[in-house]
């Protein structure tokens, strides 16, 4: 069987240097390295897109009254740059790093349907098209927060249709790129590596695909109903013909709550790699990293309406789903206690790639408290729609998710690139987004507290000095982001002059480090063995 | 690298294709020509055609890929179960697509409608009564249900025994009988497009003589899109395991080889399931 270009056997060590392989490729690529680096400047792109978003929201919020956006257009803004945060820059970077890397830990030669696994991309621009290009359609951009609640959504007008779509695609995209990682995990492991010697990230990956093929249709079929109600005169949202609204809640949090875990378990996997390499130690606690990933992702679909206290449910339905939610902190409180003893007595050096987890391990639980804060149900129903909720989920999916996935660039990018990252920028990096992340978000916590509501243009007197600190710390944190790719394509350069080792990390683990550094265009064609 | 080393094929990485591109390409098209044509804007029906014709395009074209490489015996062992989990997480993927309407019929039935009959809502609607079905209490256009024991019991019975048929096509094809093989799935098509007639004509039958519509408010809405999602799904189906037959008419399978044969049959079993959950829920509760 031929697969990609041969002529380039020639020169086997340096065929990444000068393969004959156009730009062209990567239209049609079956090839697991390409397809993640597209996923992963896609991420880049929307992560761009979406953060210009923020700040046109940010630039609004500076200072009460309205200065910059019109209040439409401002919606606009935040239900974008939810979707596209979420959709676009997130769960694709992740996508990304799965492609990469989980041929690479497991002894792969490929994803196992390497031409599925191409069009799990190419879905995305597509839906990124009719996202972008819907503030330009009469009426704009879809405005009812990216939680798309009915009635809003049922009366919003073309913008909508296109974000139900890109909806659509990106579910499928989800659903193949997932069935795609479960089947190479299960199926395409080099011989002797048994589920137990999984690494980290391949065990996350696994059980996050499991959660979105699992959810994914659930939204579509939320989606599909509300398509329905818009065009075709189904009232499954309206209680005019018996539907009910809160009904479209209960099956977007089915999805949205397993999602947010499908957003941070691919985080966990990234930063169980990391702090072992870093701390010279094995991972502490690994069977039950194991089990406490798997009872993360069972109890995500039973604590689902803890988004829903404020919409009338039954005291017995709060209690339970405050309780159920609680529970997920048990889990959740493991792993950190593990990464800690794993760090416990190592000896530790501080590169960039732990710092961004030392970041994200101090944040996310810091959003993993203000999470369980917002569990109580009375305490809830005070904060439901502040800032603090604003605070709360940029606290895990800034400073927990895009935290560790910018620690998965410096910690692959040698792989990728075969060059080392410049140490002194990178170190930059970290401090300056540490730092202007918690000007941004930190104050959002008092807003929150003292009462300032979410997805609003203007605000009363009493929240403007937060708000102004808050701006500033995301305009630094903007730049920082911008600093950030610099790095990057300095690093592809080569600027540093120095070229990585195969392992370039004296403390890591994994196969991924027994091939060279770049990885060649084909790796592991005959499978190693694992002793 | 050399292709000798992967020739015998524990793994199978296939050469660059277009179809990802091509087929992403479709969607974009049917997704703008979906927006397009509800509402009602010019272009819609014409990019909504354009979309269908590529993606049309694209499934020939990959699947007929797909066929070759397996009757050129470029897939192994290893790609069989890569065949199989895939198809098994497919298959489960439909299951909660199912699940999401399963779950609003659901909760508009034990939840929403008594709410709207409870004393919470007496005040907006002091009439409502709050039993099932129901256009609910702002829609008046009264209809009537569509009975469990004429046509969707027929179409149970139907339904079962494709599933039957296709069993006995299954083991005639790992008994080597071919013959006997095409005969009895020919027959599980038959049954399929015959339940799907039988499906339209109810749907006629709702809209002219029972003013049951998708606008009959909660009950219409998860009538129509319980049936006609699950009618989709037959409609796939039936389509795959027309497909099958061919290849299996053109002597692609053998006893120990016919994944192909076992997905579709997968599938179908898994679309009888769903429409006995339909059958009992929608129909006959
Ligand atoms: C530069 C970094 C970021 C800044 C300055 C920022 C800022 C904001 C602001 C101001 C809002 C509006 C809050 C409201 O009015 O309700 C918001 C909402 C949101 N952000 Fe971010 N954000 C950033 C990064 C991210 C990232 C990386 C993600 C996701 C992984 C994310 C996910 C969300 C979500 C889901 C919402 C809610 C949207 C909605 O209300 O529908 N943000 N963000
Ligand atoms: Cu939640």
């Amino acid at each position: 069987m031929a697969s990609v270009p041969h002529d380039h056997s020639h020169d086997h060590a340096h065929d990444h240097d000068h393969h004959p392989l156009k730009w062209t490729r990567f239209f049609t690529t079956t090839n697991h390295k390409d397809i993640g680096t597209m996923y992963m400047w896609f991420s880049f792109a929307m992560f761009l897109s979406g953060g210009v978003m923020a700040l046109g929201i940010r630039a609004e919020l500076f200072q009460p009254g309205l200065q910059v956006v019109r209040p439409e257009l401002f919606n606009q803004l935040t239900t974008l740059h939810g979707i596209v945060m979420i959709f676009g820059a997130i769960m694709p970077a992740f996508v990304g790093f799965a492609n990469w890397m989980l041929p690479l830990q497991l002894g792969a030669p490929d994803m196992a349907f390497a031409r599925m696994n191409n069009w799990s991309f190419w879905l995305l621009p597509p839906a990124a098209i009719l996202l972008i290009g819907s503030f330009f359609v009469p009426g704009g951009a879809a405005a009812g927060g990216w939680t798309l609640y009915p009635p809003l959504s049922v009366q919003a007008g073309m913008g909508m249709d296109m974000m139900i779509f890109a909806v659509h695609i990106m579910g499928a995209s989800s659903i193949m790129g997932s069935i795609n990682i479960i089947t190479t995990i299960l199926n395409l492991r080099a011989p002797g590596m048994t589920m137990m010697k999984l690494p980290m990230f391949a065990w996350t990956w696994l059980i996050t695909a499991f959660l979105l093929i699992a959810t994914m249709p659930v939204l579509a079929g939320a989606v599909t109903m509300l398509l329905t109600d818009r065009h075709f005169g189904t009232t499954f949202f309206n209680a005019a013909g018996g539907g009910d609204p809160v009904m479209f809640q209960h099956i977007f949090w089915f999805f949205g709550h397993p999602e947010v875990y499908i957003i941070a378990l691919p985080a966990f996997g990234v930063v169980s790699q990391i702090i072992p390499t870093f701390s010279r130690k094995p991972l502490f606690g690994y069977a039950s990293m194991v089990y406490a990933t798997a009872s993360i992702a069972i109890l995500s679909f039973i604590v689902w309406a803890h988004h829903m206290y404020t919409t009338g449910l039954p005291a017995a339905g709060q209690l339970y789903f405050m309780y159920a939610t609680m529970l997920i902190a048990v889990p959740t409180a493991a792993k950190i206690f593990n990464w800690l003893a794993t760090m416990w007595r190592g000896s530790i050096t501080l590169e960039t790639p732990m710092l961004f987890c030392l970041g994200f391990l101090f944040l996310f639980t810091m959003g993993g408290f203000t999470g369980l804060v917002l569990s109580l149900t009375p305490v809830d129903i005070q904060l439901h729609d502040t800032y603090y909720v604003v605070a709360h989920f940029h606290y895990v999916m800034v400073a927990g998710a895009l935290f560790s996935a910018f620690a998965a660039v410096y910690y692959w990018g040698p792989k990728w690139t075969g060059w080392m990252y410049e140490e002194k920028l990178g170190k930059i990096h970290f401090w300056w987004s540490l730092i202007a992340f918690n000007i941004t978000f930190f104050p959002q916590h008092f807003l929150g507290l003292a009462g300032m509501p979410r997805r609003i243009p203007d605000y009363n007197m009493q929240f403007e000095n937060w708000n102004a600190v808050s701006s500033v710390g995301a305009f630094l944190f903007g730049f920082a982001q911008i600093f950030f790719i610099v790095i990057v394509i300095r690093m592809i350069k080569g600027k540093s002059g120095i070229r990585a080792a195969a392992k370039p990390w004296d403390g890591a683990e994994g196969l991924e480090w027994t091939v060279p550094s770049p990885a060649p265009y084909h790796t592991f064609e005959t499978p190693p063995v694992v002793k | 690298m050399s292709a000798t080393s992967h020739a015998p094929g524990k793994y199978f990485v296939p050469e660059p294709s277009k179809w990802p591109l091509v087929g992403s390409f479709a969607l974009l098209l049917l997704a703008f020509g979906a927006v397009g044509t509800m509402n009602k804007l010019a272009w819609g029906w014409w990019t909504l055609a354009a979309g269908s014709a590529v993606l049309l395009y694209m499934l020939f074209g990959w699947f007929g890929q797909v066929i070759k490489e397996s009757e050129s015996k470029l897939y192994g062992k290893n790609v069989d179960i890569s065949f199989r989990w895939s198809m098994s997480w497919f298959i489960f993927s439909e299951v909660m697509f199912f699940a999401a309407f399963f779950g609003a019929l659901g909760f508009a039935r034990l939840h929403s409608v008594p709410d709207l009959a409870s004393i919470d809502s007496k005040t907006l609607w002091p009439n409502f009564a709050g039993s099932w079905p129901t256009t609910g209490p702002y829609i008046d256009s009264p209809f009537t249900p569509m009975g469990a024991w004429g046509i969707p019991a027929l179409n149970t019975a139907l339904l079962l025994l494709s599933g039957v048929w296709l069993t006995l096509s299954h083991h005639a094809v790992i008994a080597g009988h071919r013959s006997k093989a095409i005969g009895w799935l020919a027959l599980t098509i038959v049954f399929g497009v015959v339940f799907l007639g039988f499906q339209v004509y109810e749907y006629i039958h709702a809209y002219s003589a029972l003013n049951l519509k998708l606008t009959s408010g909660i009950f219409g809405s998860t009538f129509f899109m319980l049936t006609g999602f699950h009618g989709f799904h037959v409609t796939v189906g039936a389509i795959m395991l027309f497909v099958v037959l061919i290849r299996l008419m053109r002597g692609h399978f053998t006893p120990q080889n016919h994944f192909a044969f076992e997905a579709a049959a997968w599938y179908w079993h898994f679309v009888d399931v769903v429409w006995l959950g339909l059958f009992v829920i929608v129909y006959m509760l």
